[in-house]
């Protein structure tokens, strides 16, 4: 009877690790020119940046006023979007929630590489990118720009780390079914395996290793992930500026982070499950349930909007009365209210009712989401610029005006294919979902059943005082 | 791909005289007397044929042989760096503008672009046309740099290339600035200007050594802005601004002194004029504690500014006018 339970169990895995690394062992025709098409993007980008180089910031339709344009703003959405893994992984495992384990690795994922990007785009921005290391020989701790560079240099170590331990189960694993050894790309694979499984063979010791480092990590990464979201918040609310000068700026921008970042995970998921056949892994209960977080953090999100534009809408005073004036009934009044209701308000409705968890909804949903958020970004940073407390008099027609031209709509779609580029290369190369930690809910999960059904045995009296076994990880 | 900064730089190690011998070496303080074989027999070669027979002395007491026809003279900066980073001593400027005289023609934003070689859009001080509401009177409002007391600018900057000075003065070191624009979006008064693409100088000015208290050669991916001409300072002079209005509008002066001059070189007492005039800081309620102060527009000398009311320009809805006790 327990015999065949075993067996039954071992196939279950055994399935399991067959489904994930099959994805690793070789690259459609589809997947080919995906990358292609990445690379071709990011190529072009890269040598419009060069262009951007050789003459100057001046390339860009960034003036003396609107001098932070798409690229800060991009900036500020990707590190937005990377608060998804620390949301998903951390305070999931901290807070035991069993359906994690199928999406926890997509979700560092995302963190890790809109991390890398994130923190790309204000180098980008930089007029004199030559001069970065002035950062380290002068830096001053009083700058918001210095808190940014320390708490994202953190979160990107963190959010590495926190990738790649629970990975080393898996790593091992790849290491250990590569197939094909023989060609260039096999050397490489095993190579790269065998160097990042650091020699892990599974002994108790080394579990109870990386239990404790995953336990350490979980627990300090949330308020680095925080702090992160909340500088990024402060180089514009440590200004004096109308729209920027405000208390309630950090926790905003967290709230917006994690409505973003949550969002983009339920992507993530719906893309992998469908790619990579995880549907067996990868339930509608999950998305069932990342709607109903995904729809929390809505909420919040919206009584921050609500506070940041209400308050001072009420009073409308000189210049911030101006800029929302701008924002309720001018220029930027209809992106803003598309944002407003759009992007905020009716998410909030589809994902209240059951029908809008279900994945297709969720997931046009999450895009309406992710995209609202990005333009969002835009409509703090640019407006306000276009605001200053000294009136736009007798200058150049360019400079009183800002809409991103070629230059900036290439660099920032070259870093938005390096993300997908990176996400790509990352799914052929390492199983997509976390085996080891699925397989131990598959085992757990079957643990639970057959103590169920042995407390209801003995309940029937069909057990007397006889020790029964239960099969350990 | 940065311009020709390096080459310049190694064009001559900021050669500064050029010298046949080697007895001016001991009036100007170098540490050891040379004689003229020793000197000739050691000094290495630079920017010319072998032979060359013009020696040079580099500011750090260096010689070297070099060929005359290789060579230009540079004007220096009056004070190294660090000196420029430090201030004036025992001074405080201040600068008073005084609106009631201000006819808008200008003439010091021309003044201060001709001193600074600036492009034209580039107004480092800048003649608004203001009006605080409907019912209240347009006048002309010049505007530098307020070089504040509490610099929004300063605090932000990464990498302290912009600076506050215990003279007062706000300057920019662009040779160390990172071109990211923190304290132009910290800036309240839109003071800051950016050199978006390889700045337009003659290969005088780009060739010319920098220093922050003069401000060029500007560089591209750098921030600039009003200085306040602290070279002219040093040297007892007026900033090309006060000097160049005809109205005597502008007044400069240390506060310590208590004492400032206007264009015509009448000097008068500044806590007196302050008194006076009932003179106010614009947006004081920002907290940045300007070192420029406004004496109001009252009893104007000049014909009011001809405003476009359609349009709305001038009229500035996000200027608190309260500040102005009239």
């Amino acid at each position: 009877m327990i015999d065949s339970e075993t067996k039954d169990l071992n196939n279950e895995i055994e399935t399991l690790r067959e489904d994930c690394l099959r994805p690793t062992r070789r690259w459609s025709t589809i997947t080919i020119l995906w990358v292609t098409f990445l690379v071709l993007v990011a190529g072009w980008g890269l040598g419009v940046y060069i262009y951007q180089l050789r003459h100057g910031l001046g390339v860009t339709a960034m003036r003396n006023y609107v001098s932070w344009g798409l690229y800060i703003s991009t900036f500020v959405f990707f590190i937005g979007i990377s608060h998804s893994g620390t949301l998903v992984s951390a305070i999931l495992r901290i807070t035991k929630q069993e359906w994690r384990r199928p999406i926890t690795r997509s979700a560092e994922l995302l963190t890790f590489v809109s991390l890398l990007f994130g923190g790309i785009m204000p180098i980008i921005d930089l007029g004199r990118p030559d001069r970065i290391l002035n950062l380290v020989v002068h830096g001053r701790i009083q700058s918001p720009l210095i808190w940014d560079v320390i708490c994202i240099m953190t979160y990107f170590t963190g959010s590495t780390v926190f990738l790649f331990l629970p990975m080393i189960p898996d790593l091992a694993l790849c290491r250990d079914r590569l197939t094909d050894t023989k060609s260039l790309f096999g050397k490489f694979k095993k190579w790269l395996y065998t160097t990042l499984a650091m020699g892990w063979h599974g002994s108790s010791e080394q579990w109870h290793m990386l239990e404790k480092c995953m336990k350490i990590m979980t627990i300090i990464i949330i308020p680095i992930a925080v702090s992160v979201h909340t500088v990024v918040s402060y180089i514009f609310a440590m200004t004096l500026r109308a729209g920027w000068d405000s208390t309630v700026f950090g926790p905003y921008f967290v709230a917006g982070a994690l409505y973003s970042g949550s969002a983009g995970v339920i992507l993530g998921m719906a893309a992998f499950r469908k790619l990579y056949h995880l549907e067996k892994y990868i339930t509608p209960r999950h998305f069932n349930l990342m709607g109903q977080i995904v729809l929390a953090l809505t909420l919040i999100y919206a009584y921050l909007n609500l506070n940041e534009y209400w308050i001072p809408a009420y009073k409308m005073a000189t210049t911030e009365g101006a800029l929302l004036g701008d924002l309720f009934w001018g220029p930027y009044s209809k992106v803003f209210w598309v944002l407003q209701f759009g992007t905020v308000l009716l998410p909030i409705f589809v994902m209240s009712l059951p029908v809008g968890r279900k994945i297709l909804p969720l997931s046009i949903t999450c895009i309406i989401i992710v995209i609202g958020a990005w333009v969002k970004r835009y409509i703090i940073v640019v407006p306000t610029l276009l605001h200053p407390f000294m009136p736009i008099q007798e200058v150049p027609a360019d400079w009183a005006t800002y809409f991103p031209n070629w230059v900036e709509w290439s660099v920032t779609m070259a870093c938005l294919a390096g993300i997908f580029l990176v996400i790509t290369l990352f799914s052929k190369l390492f199983p997509m979902m976390a085996v080891w930690e699925v397989a131990e809910g598959i085992e757990l999960d079957r643990d639970k059943k057959n103590a169920f059904e042995l407390r209801k045995k003995r309940e029937d009296g069909l057990l007397k005082n006889e020790g029964v076994a239960t099969s350990k990880i | 791909m940065f311009e020709n900064e390096k080459n310049s730089r190694l064009k001559f190690l900021k050669l500064s005289l050029v010298l046949g011998g080697t007895v001016a070496a001991g009036s100007l303080g170098f540490k050891r007397l040379l004689t003229k074989e020793e000197a000739l027999k050691d000094a290495p070669i630079c920017g010319g044929a072998y032979g060359a027979n013009t020696m040079v002395f580099t500011t750090d007491g260096k010689v070297y042989k070099a060929d005359p026809s290789k060579l230009h003279e540079v004007k220096m900066p009056p004070v190294s760096n660090d000196e420029a980073r430090k201030g004036i001593p025992g001074k405080k400027f201040v600068m008073v503008i005084d609106l009631a005289k201000c006819d808008g023609c200008k003439k010091c934003t021309e003044a201060c672009q001709a001193m600074h070689y600036t492009e034209s859009e580039r107004e480092w001080i800048k003649v608004f046309k203001m009006k605080g509401s409907k019912d209240t009177a347009p006048y002309y409002f010049p505007k530098p740099c307020f070089h504040c007391d509490n610099p929004p600018c300063t605090k932000v900057c990464p990498v302290n290339a912009t600076f506050k000075r215990q003279d007062g003065i706000v300057l920019i070191d662009n040779e160390r600035c990172i071109g990211c624009r923190s304290c132009m979006v910290a800036c309240p008064y839109s003071t800051r200007f950016f050199n978006w693409s390889h700045p337009e100088q003659t290969p005088e000015v780009a060739n010319a050594v920098y220093s922050p208290e003069q401000s060029y050669p500007r560089r591209m991916g750098t921030v600039e802005k009003c200085d306040f001409c602290p070279d002219m300072l040093r040297q007892g002079k007026m900033p090309a601004c006060v000097t160049g209005c005809p109205m005597d509008v502008i007044y400069m002066g240390d506060q310590n002194e208590d004492a400032v001059t206007n264009g015509s070189g009448v000097t008068v007492k500044l806590s007196q004029l302050l008194e006076d005039n009932a003179a106010y800081r614009h947006l004081e309620e920002l907290g940045t504690d300007p070192r420029v102060y406004y004496l109001p527009p009252k009893n104007r000398k000049y014909p009011t500014p001809s405003l476009n009311e359609k349009s709305g320009e001038g009229i500035e809805k996000k200027i608190k006018m309260d500040d102005m006790k009239m």
